[in-house]
């Protein structure tokens, strides 16, 4: 039970159990901040749950160099995360960085794809981007029975995967285990926000804090006004196939299908625009496997074991949304779909700046001030 | 250790298991056919490599995995034998692909 008084008082609350509100928070507690994560429960749409686990730099930040550039930092932050996970959990987060490929069906996909990679490196500036557009028999000695659909590969060094369910537990357990507050059943009731003075009234209770980070993925849309923040994000929805386990038979990811640990293969994904519709459609489900048997036919021949979809939390641009209110400083937003590519940023680089009571400049062009296009006219 | 009931229909279908002869009623499930053969296991688990038998003979458990007729990863259970099927042991976690198959696949 919370007793009021100083057991309801902490250096920093974020609501959001998910990965991103978990990665923080895991970040905040090891910088010394006594930290609650505030978690709403099972009613939330959970989608650290339905995440499909690649560490991937390859797609992300085209016309975006600042996300490119966070990005890539998070890749290169995620081995020291997961050697610190697992010394201080036990926890093998499954992480693998053997670079990953995106595969390229037919001709005119490898070509849009080597006009993509080449506008991403020459954005990439002084960072530099490594990569390859991979043809034929190259490709084929790099992945087992790809089909004669496939034109070729972009390969960069930098992508990889790791296992979202364990990665959140680990997150979980390292915040727990730093002497964090963990609140499960914590939805939201109310607040009261003045300047590095924040009052949340959650689970029949009231807690405060000096510093609040908003971690709710799209719960954060409604949240957010209260702070005196913006956060313009709507749900997407993905769809996953699971395969039956096999032996190991991929050596890095590709875009849409992994091996995990276990020896399953996932098989992803779609983008749709259905609102908070959780379902699942044959039609997403045939085009998730047909890409998959084209890339590679052999994949025909396992059973799916599993299917689920989950609602990516996307802003109009498709970037992270990262901000500081005005209004009531000590009052952070964050927002992503990618809450396992960016956990090394978010508990090595974000949670530092948010522990320092200030975000660095680099995060400025995250600031959903970009969407106020009038007011910044 | 498995003995047929003794008002058992007659035995008339003949597969194979594990390579062994075995002959069972019409309708038996392969699971029966395995048990029958008396083999000390027809799979080991993925991860640790322990040694199963079909267990629950219902859908349920998954112990009785084996390779029937070259498809790996079957419920042996819920098959029913037919004449010369071929039920081998399931060997840890199925091979995905083997590169002879691209050269006849090509």
């Amino acid at each position: 039970m919370n007793r009021p008084g100083a057991q309801n008082s902490f250096d920093a609350i974020v609501i959001g159990g998910g990965l991103v509100g978990a990665a923080i928070a895991y970040g905040l507690q090891r910088e010394g901040l006594a930290t609650l994560l505030l978690d709403e429960g099972d009613i939330a749409f959970r989608a650290s749950r339905g995440n499909f686990g690649l560490v991937w730099v390859q797609s992300k930040g085209l016309g975006a160099p600042h996300y490119q550039r966070w990005t890539r930092g998070s890749a290169e932050e995620w081995p020291k995360l997961a050697q610190e996970l697992a010394a201080a959990t036990g926890i093998d987060t499954g992480l693998h960085q053997p670079g990953g490929v995106h595969i390229c069906l037919g001709e005119e996909e490898f070509e849009q794809r080597g006009d993509y990679m080449a506008r991403l490196q020459r954005e990439a500036g002084n960072l530099g981007l490594e990569y390859r557009m991979i043809r034929g028999a190259e490709a084929r000695d790099m992945l087992p029975g790809l089909g004669p659909d496939v034109a070729g590969l972009s390969w960069t060094p930098y992508d990889g995967h790791a296992s979202p369910l364990y990665l959140l537990r680990a997150l979980h357990a390292g915040f727990t285990g730093a002497g964090g507050t963990y609140q499960p059943n914590a939805r939201v009731a109310g607040a009261a926000c003045a300047p590095h003075d924040f009052r949340i009234d959650a689970a029949g209770a009231s807690f405060r804090a000096p510093r609040v980070v908003l971690a709710a993925g799209l719960g954060n849309a409604d949240l957010a006004p209260r702070f005196g923040l913006s956060t313009p994000v709507r749900p997407q929805r993905g769809q996953i196939l699971v395969t039956e386990r096999t032996q190991t038979v991929l050596p890095m990811p590709t875009t849409t299908v992994r091996q995990t640990d276990e020896g399953s293969l996932m098989l992803g994904d779609s983008k749709e625009e259905v609102g908070f519709d959780l379902g699942q459609t044959p039609e997403a489900m045939k085009m998730i496997a047909n890409r998959a048997v084209r890339s590679f036919p052999w994949i025909a021949g396992l059973n799916i074991v599993r299917a689920w979809s989950a609602l990516r939390v996307m802003a109009p641009d498709g970037l992270p949304i990262y901000d500081q209110s005005r209004r009531y400083p000590g009052a952070f937003t964050a927002n992503c779909h990618s809450g396992v590519t960016l956990a090394g940023t978010h508990a090595n680089r974000l949670a530092p700046m948010i522990a320092a009571g200030e975000l660095e400049p680099e995060m400025a062009p995250f600031s959903a001030e970009r969407f106020d296009v009038r007011t910044a006219a | 250790m498995f003995a047929q009931r003794p008002e058992i229909r007659p035995a008339t279908v003949e597969v194979l298991v594990a390579g062994q002869p075995v002959r069972v009623p019409e309708g038996a499930t392969a699971a029966a056919a395995v048990l029958l053969a008396g083999l000390p296991a027809i799979r080991d688990t993925p991860v640790t490599g322990s040694p199963r038998l079909p267990y629950c003979m219902m859908g349920i458990c998954f112990d009785c995995l084996a390779e029937i007729d070259g498809v790996a990863n079957r419920q042996s259970c819920t098959v029913a034998v037919h004449p010369g099927m071929r039920i081998e042991p399931q060997r840890g976690a199925r091979l995905a692909f083997r590169e002879e198959n691209a050269a006849h696949g090509a």
